[in-house]
């Protein structure tokens, strides 16, 4: 347990530490937040009521998306993974620990948000503040098991910044942040279904904020879940010590596994 | 026998089509210094890396005070300590951190003493990427040895380093031995080999060519003693072939340099000429071949002096 706080709290001080990682952290999150606040208020007043669940979507999926998956493949080249091996750190560890600490990011930074996004921009508040947590605990986490899984299967950063923008670019444009998916075309509005901030939005509209969702929330939860259990058991299963050692070479399309729940809900949630 | 720490017995590791490793047996007795020499892609990293638990053998046996390597990395953890070729540290990991982190997972209490012994005791705070490479060597090694393994691995470790670094470095490997801890070392430095290891093994394309202690492989070469010669009328330097059991005459500066088969015949030989000459000696070195030449002459055969002559 001491192994796994030391851990914990050298993984925590580096998402700070790092100038990259504070970046994509804190930095962008909070600036685009800012600005969002100042032009898209004014311009687009559907915009205020979810501005607080959008700017944090951004928060995680630039904290999980954007800055987890890098170290991981920088630690695998550099022999990092194979000395953690050699000095018994485990490699449920090795998965767990980056997917909490960005958690952990992703919460502070939401804080600020949820508690200035009032006062500053007239944003919508939670009227349901326990569904509201839950909410945010549960996408941190599924975001957070997506992350790590593009870290674990990608053999290097290019493949990550693919795998990464083919995520986080549709969720910016299609997935409800700045504009509601309800506006989208039906076709447009179901492929918007694959993307797990659509669930999210979903989720926090209806049981957080006492807006009108467009699906029942509780499947919005469920598909988060199932989602994010799904990518963390892979990033377990797929994760390897060292890029040059095969011998626990398992196939990384697996990782395609994580959509099922999304693919179900886009053929299922659609009337 | 009772006292060997680490037993590989025909081990054989094959990668595809490549044979990395074929069916080699070494023992490494407690509070040996053994050295694996042997030029790239010898096997020296594979042989070493399934030691460490890291690679599963293609056939045959390892063993490390009664434990399976891959089978038991549990049990390994705590009888080995490593220090990589490569850094295997993050960029951000401060020294201090470093210590607690390794230490926590080994379950031992940190180390600062180890940290102020290699000169780390200034750099608690600063990170892994902002530390020299002599003091990224010195940092691994603190780690490797923090929880006071029975068995050392190092592979390359005073790569890169500065004179004084590698004295210092070898005299913590000296102090390791001296409390009983078993080294096993890889490298490229031969006279770092010749002066640190009690036996080493010479590996070529997967395979032991030759193992020993330094002095026994230096004698098992082809024999040939370096004589270097200087006189002050230099009377030596117009003259080819006239001394007993000399193979090869080289000139060198104001040095005649001969490699002979017996130092004993030719040494006064050439005293005898040059008083006869009314030649004085200035200077008179007489070398047994260096572990290097040996080396050289195992993987390199068109290469070195015996090959020359």
């Amino acid at each position: 347990m001491t192994a796994f706080f030391h851990h914990f709290m050298y993984d925590f001080r580096t998402g700070l530490r790092d100038k990259s990682l504070l970046l994509m952290n804190y930095l962008f999150p909070l600036g685009f937040y800012i600005l969002m606040g100042l032009l898209m208020t004014g311009l687009n007043p559907t915009f205020a009521p979810t501005m607080i669940p959008a700017m944090i979507l951004v928060a995680m999926m630039a904290c999980t998306l954007l800055g987890l998956p890098n170290p991981v493949v920088e630690s695998r080249e550099a022999g990092i993974f194979r000395s953690f091996k050699i000095n018994g750190v485990p490699a449920l560890s090795i998965v767990t620990i980056p997917v909490l600490s960005s958690c952990v990011h992703i919460i502070l930074v939401s804080t600020i948000i949820t508690f200035t996004a009032g006062p500053l921009f007239k944003a919508g508040i939670p009227v349901n503040w326990g569904y509201f947590v839950l909410v945010l605990l549960l996408t941190a986490f599924t975001f957070a098991s997506i992350g790590m899984l593009i870290g674990v299967v990608s053999p290097n950063s290019r493949a990550i910044v693919l795998f990464s923008q083919s995520i986080f670019l549709p969720s910016m444009i299609l997935g409800g942040l700045m504009v509601p998916s309800s506006m989208l075309p039906p076709t447009l509005y179901r492929v918007s279904l694959l993307l797990p901030t659509s669930h999210a939005m979903n989720a926090w509209k209806g049981l957080a904020f006492g807006m009108e969702p467009a699906f029942d929330p509780r499947w919005a939860l469920l598909i988060l879940l199932s989602s994010g259990m799904i990518a963390f058991a892979l990033a377990i299963y797929l994760f390897s010590w060292d890029s040059k050692n095969k011998q626990r070479d398992r196939n990384p399309f697996l990782a395609l596994l994580t959509l099922i729940p999304y693919v179900l809900g886009a053929i299922f949630l659609v009337a | 026998m009772a006292d060997d720490v680490v037993l590989v017995k025909d081990f054989r590791k094959v990668y595809g089509d490549t044979i990395a490793v074929d069916g080699i047996s070494f023992e490494v007795q407690r509070g040996e210094i053994f050295g694996l020499l042997g030029p790239n892609g010898a096997g020296k990293t594979t042989i070493m890396e399934s030691l460490e638990g890291l690679r599963q053998p293609t056939d045959g046996s390892l063993n490390l005070l009664g434990v399976n390597p891959t089978r038991q990395p549990n049990r390994l953890r705590n009888l080995i300590g490593v220090q990589l070729q490569a850094s295997g540290l993050p960029a951000s990991m401060t020294t201090q951190e470093a210590m607690e982190f390794f230490c926590a997972y080994h379950q031992v209490a940190p180390r600062p003493d180890l940290l102020l012994r290699l000169g780390l005791g200034e750099k608690l705070t600063s990170q892994f990427s902002t530390l020299s490479t002599g003091l990224q060597r010195r940092l691994a090694l603190a780690l490797a040895v923090a929880h006071d393994p029975p068995v050392v691995l190092l592979d390359e470790p005073t790569a890169g380093l500065d004179v004084g670094s590698r004295v210092e470095l070898h005299e913590v490997m000296r102090e390791l031995q001296a409390r009983g801890t078993t080294i096993i070392l890889a490298t490229h430095d031969m006279a770092e080999a010749e002066k640190m290891a009690d036996r080493v093994a010479i590996l070529l394309k997967g395979k032991i060519a030759t193992t020993g202690t330094p002095t026994q492989l230096t004698a098992t070469g082809s024999g040939l003693v370096k004589i270097s010669v200087s006189s002050e009328a230099a009377s030596l330097l117009q003259e080819t072939g006239i001394f007993p059991e000399v193979s090869q005459q080289l000139i060198k500066d104001e040095y005649v340099i001969y490699y002979s088969h017996d130092a004993g015949e030719t040494v006064p030989a050439i005293l005898d000429y040059l008083k006869a000459h009314g030649d004085h000696l200035v200077d008179l070195r007489v070398e047994r071949p260096s572990l290097e030449e040996r080396f050289l002459e195992i993987t390199q055969p068109d290469h070195s002096n015996g090959g020359m002559s």
